[in-house]
């Protein structure tokens, strides 16, 4: 546990070592709200009610790009720049290194997360939404992200350059965003059975995040988030144990 | 305090450690010599637990690697080669980071860090980043880590790489210092480092162990051992044939590379005097002697025969 907590303090106060971190947050909440106000309203006609439903549909698409670059360094620059024989010579468990570094991005991730709230104060200006929604929809937000994240730190472990690890994981996420949409589920429609389109259905980021941001938390979802961390973490800990065997 | 059996490491065709036998004690400093590519990095990288061996077995302070690898790595101290550092920490968050994961109670942390600080020599850095310091500091920065708890077993992937020979004098010190209550294991390309600071040297080469003996034994094990280096005065016109009549020797030559002809390397046969017949001769022929000395071996030499380079 402390080894953990160490871990976790060396690797949050790394995201704030140099101004990349300010940078990072400062592009992520102008895509987002910029997104959010101009072109968030795409998908209908102006509702006149004070929600964040178009915020959060926008969050697994900005997630996408913008995750991944939290995570992508985890493991892949411990590996170029040799200091994960230092890391992995000390007295610590593969485990608490995993899931000291997950837990330093996610914190990072929802602290990004929370510098969003301005926008729920502008609806709480404008009108009466419900909070209750707002907060579902955060926590499901954040949720979401640790999936994404712990499928980032999964890549990272796989590579030793960031940039390779940054596709990887963009291309694993989009997967389980994709899979959801009518683009991916029409077409192989056609070839394949409904119970295995519901299944890849079932496995889609955007499948278990409308009903959260719609204002219903139901625990399946949440655990689905939570069940794709842990395989993602378990995997990112046997990729780090594989590469000392080999 | 390090047992290794039979350590073997294979990476697909290359076989990097082949059937590496051997014991390190308390008390002994054991220089780790070989080429490049020889195994010796991937050996210490297989004690410290950093890789897994293909076969055989490793034991730290009566602690199993692989079974119990906690155990054995919380008695080592490990400087990796190149001394890799998180380079966006300061030495001081860095030292605080090592102390909070091994364990270091909350109350001796400060103590311990400026106890290893002063013994690097690091003190003027502390609250500089690590990328911006230069090879040596960062260089003891690593070495600060590796000792900061205090271990029984200490190993070091060439220590002194890259360090002046200033730092280098200072590192060999601290070792030194160590040395009497630790179990050391370093690795070097410095032959020179081997008698001054190792108690022991082993020899690896493709991946076996193809010598293991204090570094005097190494060193009688060199043609040039016990050979003597004798300068005349201009003078005398002491010739080479004038002196291989001497009994006794096996071998003259010219003793300079550049051909200064009064040099002499005399090789002598094993355990005859030559000292003493060389000195008798040129008492005889009035040949004045500016210099002699006798070599103690060349470790180069040496390695260069076991390590199956070409010997000179």
């Amino acid at each position: 546990m402390n080894n953990t907590i160490a871990i976790f303090k060396r690797e949050f106060a790394g995201y704030f070592g140099t101004p990349v971190a300010a940078v990072f947050i400062f592009i992520f909440l102008l895509f987002l709200f910029g997104l959010t106000f101009f072109f968030g309203f795409y998908t209908g006609e102006p509702t006149d009610q004070a929600d964040l439903q178009r915020f959060f549909f926008l969050h697994p698409w900005i997630f996408l790009f913008f995750i991944p670059a939290i995570s992508m360094r985890l493991w892949s620059e411990e590996r170029r720049v040799g200091t994960v024989e230092l890391l992995m010579t000390l007295p610590v468990t593969t485990f608490q290194a995993v899931i000291g570094k997950f837990l330093a991005a996610w914190c990072f991730a929802g602290l990004a997360l929370l510098l969003t709230t301005s926008v729920w104060m502008t609806v709480n200006y404008l009108g009466e939404p419900d909070n209750g929604v707002i907060l579902a929809g955060y926590i499901g937000s954040l949720f979401m992200a640790g999936a994404y994240l712990a499928i980032g730190a999964f890549a990272s472990a796989l590579t030793k350059n960031q940039v390779i690890s940054l596709v990887l994981s963009v291309l694993i996420c989009a997967g389980f965003v994709f899979a959801g949409t009518d683009m991916v589920t029409d077409p192989l429609g056609v070839v394949l059975p409904a119970v295995a389109i519901d299944t890849i259905r079932s496995f889609s980021f955007l499948t278990h995040f409308d009903g959260i941001t719609k204002g219903l938390i139901d625990l399946r979802d949440l655990i689905f988030f939570g069940s794709l961390m842990i395989c993602f973490l378990l995997a990112n800990a046997i990729v780090i144990d594989f590469k000392k065997a080999a | 305090m390090i047992e290794i059996r039979n350590l073997s490491k294979r990476f697909g065709h290359l076989q990097a450690v082949d059937n590496v036998t051997f014991n390190v004690t308390k008390g002994e400093v054991l220089g780790f010599l070989g080429p490049n590519g020889a195994g010796k990095s991937t050996t210490m990288k297989m004690v410290t637990g950093f890789l897994e061996p293909s076969a055989g077995d490793v034991s730290v302070c009566g602690h199993d690697v692989l079974r119990d690898p906690i155990a054995a790595k919380k008695c080592i101290g490990y400087l990796p080669e190149g001394a890799p550092l998180y380079g966006d920490m300061t030495p001081r968050s860095f030292l605080k980071f090592i102390a909070e994961i091994r364990a270091i109670p909350k109350t001796e942390r400060a103590g311990r860090i400026d106890d290893v600080v002063s013994k690097v020599h690091i003190e003027g850095v502390m609250g500089q980043r690590i990328e911006t310091l230069s090879k040596g500091f960062k260089r003891r920065v690593g070495l600060a880590q590796a000792i900061l708890h205090d271990p029984q077993v200490l190993i070091l992937d060439e220590p002194t790489d890259g360090l002046d020979p200033n730092q280098k004098h200072d590192v060999r010190q601290l070792i030194l210092e160590m040395a009497k209550d630790k179990c050391i294991v370093l690795s070097t390309h410095i032959l020179e480092e081997v008698p001054a600071v190792c108690t022991r040297a082993i020899v690896i080469a493709k991946g076996k162990v193809e010598f293991d003996g204090t570094p005097a034994q190494m060193q009688g094990m060199s043609d040039q051992h016990n050979a003597l280096s004798v300068r005349f005065n201009s003078s005398s016109g002491v010739q080479i044939a004038d002196l291989e009549v001497i009994e006794g020797l096996r071998e003259v030559r010219i003793g300079s590379p550049w051909g200064d002809e009064s040099c002499f390397t005399l090789i002598p046969s094993s355990d005859a005097n030559a000292m003493q017949s060389v000195t008798d001769m040129a008492t005889n022929r009035g040949w004045k002697i500016e210099h002699i000395s006798i070599d103690e071996g060349r470790l180069d030499e040496v390695f260069r025969q076991v390590t199956g380079g070409t010997a000179s």
